[in-house]
């Protein structure tokens, strides 16, 4: 192709090969006024593909609750959320997919997902202080499966580890609906000082347009427009599509940018993620309402001859787009000169809105940044929905068709060597969790990874979550649980929940089916954002998880990740999930449930694939994280730790093996046995008291009006439960500990 | 004692080491940049944790170019005491300073947990105060810590006491199991014969602050301390 095809007028075809739509097509040339040409159609292509502009999902997205009294921006203002933690100082932070790339190429797939996730983060002024993934794979038994989690994992590790962020927390979960599809969600946090946001904005006629970092390259052109689709067997020819990561550059770009943020030159800056070139100057230029000229020949390029639209598209890690104030040229350049990137001017901005690249000597492209951007131009669609036909089987389902079991002790092991309920120590020791000495849970495990802010009485709790088979289950009511479940995570490590940033893994939105889960995981996730006063920070969506199997479409389970914020007020009083003294008294602090709906136990032990989402509302479960709340504000228990995956045997396992304690405990004959020890009813928590607490305990749980059960003790090596042995805990723990790695064996 | 801390592009510990010397121990800290010349009168040098230029070629292996090695070479030939952890313990390695060198780990992965070491012996700055029996529970965080020298080297080092820590078991026996990377010998940290430049994997900052909850590292510093009078 040469230069000048591109230049000439493109026509239907092209855009709908560049995955536009006819009315996109002629919503293009209404804008421009005439025809687009080949350059400024492949802009428009990224710009407007559901990836860049949440053109299929905005219109739910906006009823999400954004506000809080703590958020300084809001979502979609800039390139992360920013609460306000006290003390003059702020948090950024956010969660974002890789998936597509991953299931090409796990390895650089995730490693460029770090990579961006940790930009979005730096690039606002703050320094990222703590990491979190959430991963989703298929069948652990398929050899796919084994090669995609090795690379992924080793992706994240290089990256992350060069990088030097500590990792605090994740989930991985497998299941067959990620067989082709896997998810990768990598959050990351930073701390800044509250007035000093560096934001994603271009103003002031004459300023001056820089690209700094890694040289442009033809890695990862389109990339947006492959996320943006089904994954097919067609899929390897975008390989190209999936870009390279080098988080050498990244360091040295975090440093250099921090050291910017410390100056006042600087106008806005914008990572290059999506769409690279074009995504930060139309979004730079649209925000701040100005235009910009741009002379494409002045980019660094790894390679000669590259064409405007690929420089303009290419997706290479690692480059940020800055605007300074005119005049200050000398001190940007300085400060990149000594960490050895590149920083180079590229245009400068103009006034009206509009955007001009020129590369050898004409003028390649001109569009008006409005009309690329969400929020400004970008089409908006309202899709249809209709309930899934699996739903209806999910809602006859009855706990007495389930015979109890024969051999609880084989249920408690296939549980705990259940890879999904396994230790995932064979992957997170791959990951630096130590790095900047803040990781307050290495030594002192909690059910939310808590990080430290030095010289202050203050720390920060973060958490992942999503059980995306209650999602399935019942959207609405799955999703709440994802936020409720953040929360409970948050609360029981001594937190206040503050706010949410989100990932939303679903299938093809234009799947009536897949966009009613959608719709459901979005009212779900509202009505426990209010409950918790959570508002939602960003994040972002990535439709089209879903692939073509034995000739049907097979989406993979609706995963609404919940990556959520909490402030530890006092880290004195941090609570660990951990089992602390012989003889403390355990109890269970919640309602027990007749429920074993989508539980593990349901599900890969008797084999029942279709149940509803489990035991949960909304008014008890605020009411018990009310409750715990206060029990470790008073220093009354010594441990609580949230029975999640695996029910409450799992949860009195996890409390026994950090210190190596076993327990004494009976059941509540209210429920069936199995319910109460592997069902996964909501709003339950585990906690060890020492016995002169214990009363001053039970008065505090009466006044919040939440039900208990004494359990019985810490204590000896053996795990008894109504007096039978379930084993030593020791032997247990073995098991558990090595189960993951046996099954990549 | 002033202490000065090199930062060279990679370096990602260099921050963390600063904070335990600076605001725990309280001693005088410098930051040095590696394209300087300059060691800023400092009586200890140390070499961070991190991936200097990306470990690309082989981990420490460009880093032995940057400007201020040289001034580092000739502080330690003339018996400054020069320290690497992690990332500078493989500099060392790469510059001759120190015996031996870093393989990857036997089983092919990073790795990042808490191990416990003892050392070897009293014989230096940075093991005098470390009683022989006691256990210390440090973190490491590497891909490339197999230690490795001939067999000659060993038998030297052995002799001369310069193997300063060895990986061991919660009880203290140095065993194949408590060995995380397959270091000859369990071999976690060595220095030179003179006594003055030293190197290790484990992380003794990561385990310095009471916040953390494990201060087991802060015997290792405090032992250089306890050794050079202020």
């Amino acid at each position: 192709m040469s230069t000048t095809t591109e230049q000439s007028a493109a026509d239907l075809k092209t855009a709908l090969e560049l995955g536009l739509t006819e009315d996109e097509f002629n919503k293009i040339k209404e804008i421009l006024g005439r025809d687009p040409n080949f350059t400024e159609l492949s802009i428009y292509s990224v710009m407007w593909s559901e990836h860049c502009s949440y053109k299929n999902s905005i219109v739910w997205l906006k009823k999400l609750p954004k506000d809080g009294p703590h958020m300084l921006a809001e979502a979609g203002e800039e390139n992360a959320g920013l609460v306000d933690i006290g003390d003059g100082l702020a948090c950024a932070f956010k969660i974002e997919s890789h998936n597509h790339p991953s299931a090409l190429e796990p390895y650089q797939g995730a490693a460029t997902g770090v990579g961006g996730i940790n930009r979005d983060i730096f690039t606002m002024g703050a320094r990222p202080v703590a990491q979190l993934n959430s991963l989703r794979f298929g069948d652990i038994k398929s050899d796919r499966t084994k090669w995609l989690l090795k690379g992924v994992v080793k992706g994240i590790g290089d990256y992350g580890n060069s990088f030097g962020i500590p990792v605090i927390g994740g989930e991985v979960f497998f299941d067959e609906c990620y067989n082709t599809n896997p998810l990768v969600n990598a959050m990351s946090a930073g701390i800044m000082d509250a007035d000093k946001m560096i934001s994603a904005t271009s103003h002031g006629v004459g300023n001056p347009v820089y690209i700094v970092g890694s040289s442009t390259g033809k890695d990862g052109i389109h990339g947006a427009a492959f996320a943006s689709k089904d994954i097919t067997e067609d899929s390897m020819d975008d390989l190209p599509a999936v870009q390279v990561g080098d988080p050498f550059q990244e360091k040295l770009l975090l440093e250099a940018s921090m050291e910017l943020a410390d100056t006042d030159i600087i106008i806005g800056m914008q990572d290059m993620g999506a769409a690279g070139i074009t995504c930060s100057s139309c979004e730079m230029s649209a925000k701040g309402e100005h235009g910009m000229i741009i002379d494409l020949d002045k980019v660094p390029t790894r390679q000669d001859g590259m064409l405007p639209f690929e420089i303009l598209l290419s997706e290479s890690q690692e480059r940020m787009l800055v605007v300074v104030k005119k005049g200050k040229e000398a001190e940007l350049e300085r400060i990149f000169e000594k960490w050895d990137l590149n920083c180079k001017q590229i245009g400068e901005v103009t006034a009206g809105g509009m955007i001009e690249y020129h590369a050898n000597g004409e003028l390649v492209a001109k569009v008006p940044a409005e009309s690329l951007v969400l929020g400004g131009g970008a089409p908006v669609y309202e899709r249809e929905y209709k309930e899934a036909e699996y739903y209806k089987l999910n809602k006859a389902f009855d706990i007495n068709s389930v015979d109890q079991p024969k051999d609880y002790k084989a249920v408690a092991k296939h549980l705990y060597t259940h890879p999904n309920i396994a230790s995932k120590k064979w992957v997170y020791e791959q990951y630096d969790s130590m790095v900047g000495t803040v990781n307050m849970s290495t030594n002192y495990p909690t059910d939310a990874g808590i990080v430290n802010i030095k010289g202050s009485k203050k720390a920060l709790s973060f958490t992942v979550d999503c059980n995306a088979r209650y999602v399935y289950a019942d959207p609405e009511e799955g999703c709440a649980i994802a936020v409720a479940e953040a929360a409970r995570n948050i609360v029981c490590s001594g937190g206040e929940p503050s706010a949410i940033t989100n990932c939303l893994n679903f299938g093809n939105p234009y799947n009536p089916e897949v966009y009613w889960q959608f719709v459901g995981a979005i009212k779900g996730m509202k009505k426990s954002c209010e409950k918790f006063k959570t508002p939602v920070t960003g994040g972002n969506v990535s439709f089209y998880n879903q692939s073509q199997q034995e000739g049907k479409d097979v989406p993979v389970f609706p995963t609404p990740t919940i990556g959520m914020m909490g402030i530890v007020p006092d880290k004195e009083k941090i609570c660990t999930l951990a089992f602390q003294n012989e003889g403390d008294e355990i109890y269970l602090i919640g309602k027990s449930v007749n429920d074993i709906s989508s539980s593990e136990y349901l599900y890969s032990y008797c084999g029942v694939k279709n149940s509803p989402a489990p035991h949960f509302d909304l008014d008890e479960e605020f009411k018990l994280q009310e409750a715990i709340k206060d029990l470790i504000a008073k220093s009354v228990v010594n441990s609580a730790h949230d029975c999640a995956d695996g029910g409450l045997f799992i949860a009195l396992l996890e409390a026994g093996m950090p210190n190596g304690f076993g327990f004494e405990v009976k059941t509540d004959d209210s429920v069936r046995k199995d319910a109460f020890l592997f069902g996964e009813a909501q709003s339950r928590v585990v906690v060890s008291v020492s016995a002169d607490k214990k009363a001053e305990m039970e008065a505090l749980l009466q006044k919040h009006g939440v039900e208990f059960f004494n359990m019985g003790k810490v204590g000896g090596s053996q795990m008894l439960i109504d007096g039978e042995n379930f084993g030593e805990l020791a032997d247990a723990k073995a098991a558990n500990e090595v189960a993951l790695e046996n099954y990549l064996k | 004692m002033k202490f000065g801390v090199i930062t060279f592009p990679g370096s990602n510990c260099d921050q963390d080491m600063v904070y335990v010397l600076e605001t725990i121990l309280e001693q005088e800290v410098v930051q040095l940049w590696h394209k300087d010349h300059d060691l800023k009168g400092v009586d200890f040098v140390v070499l961070p944790g991190g991936f200097s230029y990306g470990d690309y070629l082989r981990s420490g292996a460009i880093a032995n170019y940057s400007p201020l090695m040289k001034e580092v070479r000739e502080f330690a030939e003339k018996g400054g005491f020069v320290l690497g952890i992690c990332n500078g313990f493989q500099i060392l390695c790469e510059s001759g300073l120190l015996p031996g060198t870093l393989l990857h780990n036997d089983h092919q992965k990073f790795t990042c947990k808490n191990v416990f070491l003892k050392a070897d012996n009293n014989s230096s700055l940075i093991n005098r105060e470390v009683p022989l029996d006691e256990v210390l529970n440090i973190p490491i965080a590497h891909a490339e810590g197999r230690y490795y020298a001939s067999e000659e080297t060993l038998k030297e080092i052995n002799a001369n006491n310069q193997v300063i820590y060895r990986y061991c078991d919660a009880d203290g026996n140095v065993t194949a199991d408590s060995n995380p990377n397959g270091s000859l010998e369990n071999i976690a940290g060595v220095c030179n014969k003179a006594g003055n430049v030293f190197g290790m994997m484990p992380h003794p900052e990561r385990a310095a602050d009471p916040e953390l909850g494990n201060t087991d590292g802060l015997t290792i510093l405090k032992s250089i301390l306890a050794a050079v009078p202020a």
